[in-house]
């Protein structure tokens, strides 16, 4: 792993693995359309709505990876003091949150005509939208210090506490009663939901995550840039 | 066609969903576009305002040697 920590390294790397990830991002996300909202039949009971799923069960599944990776590239950065770890989670932190956003709206449209309401308290909901905040959170706390470091530290710091949240968060629907329904993919004894409507999810889930892979490689290049041009300033400045 | 974009009667819904995600999607793509462009001409220009102090530091090692034969 620590070969890949030396920036330059991770510049040149990136700069080889950003146009297949880009490519693979554009393809999977057409097919994966294409078969959500044309190719797949619509649900007996749901109608049409079941076509939010498409984009509301990815989007929940990235909120969850985005964060799990967050964390592990905290405690990295918190143990070994890498460098591209704390960037990572900095750069992976705005994806993450907008992938919660995607999931908490589009359930909001999908409970509005399916469940009869738009809202309401209870665990799978509150337990995502706790994750929402965790990542807004640590947006504001990790720029929040003139000292970069500090910031990213208290922000990593904030990210490991916050993975209690992450089997809340799963298990929410197995340990309370609760409107959302229990997990009908990722499940003991194997998905429980048709091979047509199993396919577009799955397409448009690879969809997402080229589309995070992607993304983060960008920003982690901005971020580093930002770094060399702090250092250079630093430099400047100090004669 | 009319009938795909009716969506059974939930247009409202399933569009605005597909709506939001590519708007989220789209918009983050492009500010992270933004953001790296931004970055590489501030680095460029710093980089062009005064030459890197790695290099003239090579450049004098490398001098020094040849003043050295020069010399002998």
């Amino acid at each position: 792993m620590h070969r890949f920590a030396n920036p330059a390294r991770f510049q040149r790397l990136s700069a080889a693995i950003l146009p297949w990830t880009a490519g693979a991002t554009v393809i999977l996300l057409i097919v994966g359309l294409y078969i959500s909202l044309i190719g797949s039949p619509r649900d007996y009971q749901q109608g049409d709505t079941v076509r939010i799923m498409y984009i509301h069960v990815p989007a929940a599944w990235m909120s969850l990876f985005v964060y799990v990776n967050m964390a592990i590239a905290a405690a990295c950065g918190l143990v070994w003091k890498h460098p591209l770890a704390d960037l990572f989670a900095k750069a992976a932190a705005p994806v993450g949150a907008g992938f919660t956003l995607i999931c908490l709206v589009t359930g909001s449209l999908w409970g509005a005509p399916m469940w009869g309401t738009w809202w309401v308290w209870d665990a799978r909901l509150t337990s995502v939208l706790i994750l929402f905040f965790l990542y807004l959170g640590y947006m504001a706390l990790v720029n929040a210090f003139d000292d970069p470091q500090r910031g990213t530290r208290a922000g990593n710091v904030l990210l490991l506490v916050g993975i209690v949240n992450v089997p809340i968060i799963k298990f929410s629907v197995d340990w309370w009663n609760t409107l959302h329904q229990p997990a009908s993919v990722i499940r003991m004894g194997g998905p429980t939901i048709d091979g047509s409507m199993l396919v577009p999810l799955l397409v448009m889930a690879l969809g997402f995550t080229a589309y995070f892979i992607t993304v983060v490689l960008l920003r982690l290049r901005a971020e580093i840039v930002q770094r060399k041009i702090q250092t250079m300033r630093l430099t400047e400045a100090q004669g | 066609m009319a009938e795909f974009f009716a969506m059974g009667g939930y247009a409202a819904y399933v569009w605005s969903s597909y709506g939001l995600a590519a708007l989220v999607m789209v918009g983050l793509l492009v500010a992270t576009l933004k953001a790296l462009r931004g970055a590489e001409t501030t680095l460029k220009a710093l980089e062009g305002s005064r030459p890197p102090r790695r290099r003239r530091a090579r450049n004098g090692a490398a001098a020094s040697p040849a003043a050295e034969v020069g010399e002998g």
